[in-house]
């Protein structure tokens, strides 16, 4: 069939008219030349040619497909319905929108932190290079660093599998000097970076090879936005340059804007190529990111089985010296492996992935209970309708004929509702994406209407349009027109059944209701656990201070008195309480642990060197023993304070007082002995919802590797913002060089609990309005009924049943339904309950409290519901009802 | 294939091609002229005729048909498709007279 010809079928049809029209006129006109009068040579003319209606309507059909035409009438009619019906259109569609956005909108979220992948050239063929199983917390780690340079280095020589392999890490730079800098997004790349990825520059050069030179690196790479936004878009030319890190680089040239680097939720600000420092590349930094593009014909599986063949190799030649025989073993017996890598490297993979997955669910749960509140009303309607579609029946319309159109209708609800959504989701999900943002960690996701996004958009609507549309059209083109047309506008047998089918559907809405309002109660109170969590730290009026003194030159055996003399400036600013220095800020990340020996015990435990202040200022009292005092030096016997879980660990209980532990040796930080001189109680480490692990502190003068950087904690009174300025311009005056960036701490600690926040706002959010949902089905059934019952309500009313009697009747039905449907639900919530345990703190999915609570919380709303047409029912005048009949 | 016949003489509208037909068949082959027009649109689409308006005799306006190159082939390939079929119907009714 031709398009052209069927959207053409109109002006044919036209055409052809004028053309019968014409032969009309030529025969008549010759029938009047034969001597006919005017109406004899017209209706002759009509005889001869035949109907023209029919020879019209022959040729339209040939214009047309016949299944399209009818179901474009059905359309046409399914959209005059609606719009006659405005009110109940708007609240369908309203209802499916919300539902279909909020779960396009997850998904969105989902596809871009999951599923993507990146925005390269043949994506798949990236594999990420690890040691199987992680390094077992070894040396230093860097954010996403999976292996150290001297065995990239080795990898870059051999690259087995690979057509090319390229290395990168991530890291902070600093751009501009004194205190107007700001830090940047910084990505160190080796050489083959961009040419292995199949970046092209958008403007200038791109990194190569021949810019990983001797260190310092002299050429960078900044991303589009960077450019645009720091650089002001000017062309890039040989006077482009930036103060990066203390020293100015020449910019050469602009990534594309689709490039945002290779972390999913980052942008990349400012790519360095990688540089070969004077001393040794550090054996035991795991900083580095390998990847690279498998060779055509090669599998993960192959890569990684030569990978491991020749890791031995690879290790021997990067052993790390200085730690202590077992792990020098382990290192030697680390395996590497190939992982794919198209969809990138995220962290937020970790933290949201199993939330994302959950509010998956819930919201499909959500667009469930909407669409059975259509397929009430639809049902509804085709009660209404049943008179209709008796007609329809008996002038001989096909049942299948009649599903169909039925189906239309509600397609065409999904559609409209669909499109909506797809609008809101896009809304949705930015507001989502700006939520996990915080002040210190953007989030950017690139969300797209990609091909996937429309395909899960498309199949919700035609899901729900299955959903609530095919039962109650099965219904309702069953009926029989006869009882049909018979009963008039009163109930049919069939009806009964339709009713039945009714409750089930409210029985299942009041079910989900419960699940989702016992999954909203149980994040909220997780939530609401983690913000009231006693960390056993002090949480007001702490700020944090990240101070880098590299550019002041301190000797290396007089950077610990530096940074004493730092710490003497900070707390001499006035309005502030306490000052210390630590080598860990808690609560915010990151961890710093050693093994250790305590008598027969081997074990690890958490390691920071703290000023003699640390425990006054986080406000952690001394259980016993002493505190750090000016006597603990570097040349003095070295001491160490431990928490009560170090106690219960290593020495079972037993006095701890005196005891010694002895670290084993690590690159830098040679074996020690420490005795033990006081005791803290238990306080939170690296998170709040984490175990508090066996934690020792040492006095700073005495940390073994000393570094031109620290972290100042201070106590004030003052509002942090004040405090901030103060600080920076006490040190500003002293020491112009230094970069000094801060931290208000209890915001910090809010801000990690973003994830659980999300899910407790978006779980509580979904649940109440499951809840009213489920609980508009509900009211909808019953007044239903009390519409149905009408007559016998009368009776019963004329016959002296009083008011409350009435009441309790109505009552009682909405009563059943809700117990079947708690019931249900409570069986649901304990089956589902299971896998959100992990997203819980201090509390259990089974948690009878909740369960009581979201169960309490329905029947109230539930007895609310059915009161309201109960209500009206005890009202009703039995003569008015009765007369009706 | 009579239709195109009566073309293949000249362009001609609806009316003209109904009564030419009737008349050369000696209105053996009488036909509801409305018929026709179905018949016409169908060969149209299948662009073996073309049509455009034009004025016929007695200054009415009236449809024209002309056959396009594509029809004039189609002609003769219906013609001699025809011809087979009457020669072998012919042959089949009268076998003794060959």
């Amino acid at each position: 069939m031709s398009w052209r010809r069927f959207l053409r079928r109109d002006w044919w049809d036209r055409e052809r008219a004028n053309e019968i029209e014409s032969y009309l006129e030529i025969e008549t006109a010759g029938n009047i030349a034969r001597g006919m009068t005017a109406a004899e040579a017209a209706s002759a003319a009509r005889r001869k040619f035949g109907n023209p209606s029919l020879i019209r309507e022959e040729i339209y059909r040939m214009n047309t497909v016949f299944w399209l035409e009818s179901l474009l009438q059905d359309v046409r009619y399914g959209a005059r319905l609606l719009l006659a019906n405005p009110g109940f259109a708007l609240v369908a569609i309203l209802s499916l929108a919300l539902g279909i956005g909020a779960n396009t909108a997850i998904f969105q979220l989902l596809d871009a932190v999951r599923l993507r992948s990146l925005p390269l050239r043949n994506p798949q063929e990236l594999a990420e290079v690890k040691i199987v199983g992680g390094n077992g917390g070894m040396g230093v780690n860097g954010p996403y660093g999976e292996l150290t340079r001297p065995i990239w280095e080795e990898l870059h020589r051999s690259h087995p599998g690979f057509s090319g392999v390229f290395a990168w890490s991530k890291d902070q730079a600093v751009v501009g000097e004194g205190s107007d800098f700001q830090l940047a997004n910084a990505i160190i790349v080796s050489g083959d970076f961009f040419r292995v990825l199949g970046v092209s520059p958008w403007r200038g050069r791109l990194t190569g090879p021949d810019d990983e030179h001797a260190c310092p690196e002299t050429t960078a790479v900044v991303s589009e936005a960077y450019w645009q936004s720091k650089l002001g878009g000017r062309p890039i030319n040989a006077g482009t340059k930036l103060l990066i890190n203390g020293e100015l680089k020449q910019i050469v040239g602009v990534t594309p804007p689709s490039f945002f680097g290779l972390v999913v939720g980052e942008r990349f600000d400012i790519a360095l190529p990688f540089c070969r420092p004077q001393q040794q590349l550090s054996r035991n930094l795991f900083d580095v990111t390998v990847m690279g593009r498998l060779q055509p014909g090669w599998s993960l599986q192959r890569a990684s089985a030569r990978l491991a063949a020749i890791s031995p190799g690879i290790m021997a030649a990067t052993e790390t010296t200085g730690y202590d025989p077992g792990t020098i073993k382990r290192y030697r017996n680390f395996l590497l492996g190939a992982l794919p890598a198209s969809s990138g490297v995220s962290h937020l993979r970790d933290a949201y992935d199993s939330s994302l997955r959950l509010l998956l669910g819930i919201t499909g749960l959500v667009l469930l209970i909407a669409c059975a509140n259509l397929a009430n009303l639809m049902l509804a309607r085709a009660g209404t309708r049943e008179r209709e579609i008796a007609v329809r029946l008996a002038l001989g319309a096909g049942r299948i004929r009649l599903l169909r159109q039925l189906l239309v209708e509600s397609c065409l609800l999904a559609a409209i509702g669909a499109a909506l959504g797809f609008g809101l989701a896009e809304l949705l999900s930015r507001v989502l994406i700006s939520s996990l943002s915080t002040e210190n960690n953007l989030v950017t996701l690139p969300v797209a209407a990609d091909a996937r996004v429309l395909l899960f958009t498309a199949c919700v609507a035609v899901f729900t349009c299955i959903v609530f549309g095919v039962v109650p059209a099965l219904c309702a083109s069953g009926a029989d027109p006869v009882t049909a047309m018979k009963a008039g506008g009163r109930s049919t047998a069939a009806g009964r059944e339709r009713f039945s089918f009714q409750r089930a559907i409210v029985v299942m809405q009041v079910s989900i209701s419960l699940v989702l309002l016992v999954g909203a109660l149980l994040f909220v109170r997780s939530f609401y656990n983690l913000m009231t969590v006693d960390s056993g730290l002090r949480k007001d009026g702490i700020t944090v201070a990240y101070i880098g003194f590299q550019k002041s030159n301190v000797p290396r055996e007089h950077l610990e008195e530096f940074k004493r003399e730092l710490l003497e400036d900070v707390r001499s600013v006035p309005g502030i309480l306490d000052a210390a220095t630590t080598t860990m800020v808690p609560l915010l990340g990151g961890s710093w642990s050693h093994r250790i020996t305590v008598g027969p015990l081997v074990g690890d435990s958490k390691f920071t060197w703290v000023s003699p202040d640390y425990f006054q200022t986080m406000g952690v009292p001394l259980l016993a023993g002493r505190a750090f005092n000016q006597k603990d030096t570097g040349t003095s016997q070295r001491v160490a304070i431990v928490n009560q879980t170090f106690v219960r660990q290593f020495l079972k209980g037993t006095n701890p007082l005196g005891r010694t532990m002895r670290t084993h040796a690590e690159p830098n930080y040679p074996s020690t002995v420490y005795e033990i001189v006081g005791v803290i109680p238990d306080t939170k480490y690296d998170c709040l919802r984490c175990d508090t692990p066996p934690m020792a502190f040492a006095p700073a003068l005495q940390f073994p590797a000393p570094v031109p950087w620290t972290e100042i904690i201070i106590h004030s009174n003052e509002p942090s913002a004040v405090v901030i300025d103060s600080i920076k311009h006490r040190i500003a005056a002293k020491h112009p060089e230094i970069i000094a960036e801060f931290r208000v701490f209890g915001t910090q600690i809010r801000d990690e609990l973003v994830p659980e926040r999300l899910m407790a706002m978006l779980s509580g959010f979904f649940g109440v309005l499951a809840a009213l949902l489920g609980m508009v089905g509900l009211y909808g059934v019953i007044s239903y009924t009390v519409a149905r019952r009408r007559s016998e309500i009368g009776i019963r009313v004329a016959l002296g049943a009083n008011r409350g009697q009435v009441v309790a009747m109505v009552m009682r039905e909405a009563g059943v339904l809700l117990v079947i449907g708690v019931a249900i639900g409570t069986m649901l919530s304990l089956a589902a309950g299971r896998g959100a345990n992990s997203l819980l703190f201090e509390l259990k999915s089974y948690d009878p409290l909740t369960l009581a609570a979201a169960a309490g919380l329905l029947f109230v709303i539930g007895a609310l519901a059915g009161f309201l047409p109960a209500r009206r029912a005890s009202k009703l005048d039995p003569m008015d009802a009765l007369r009706c009949e | 294939m009579l239709i195109l016949q009566t073309l293949a003489l000249g362009p001609a509208h609806g009316h003209t091609i109904a009564h030419v037909i009737g008349l050369r068949s000696e209105d053996v082959l009488q036909v509801e002229h409305g018929s026709l027009y179905p018949a016409l649109h169908r060969l149209e689409d299948r662009s073996w005729i073309a049509s455009f308006w034009g004025t016929s005799e007695n200054n009415r306006k009236a449809r024209y048909y002309r056959l396009t190159q594509a029809g004039r082939r189609q002609l003769g390939v219906e013609t001699s498709r025809w011809e087979r079929v009457v020669r072998a119907v012919n042959q089949v009714l009268r076998p003794a007279e060959e």
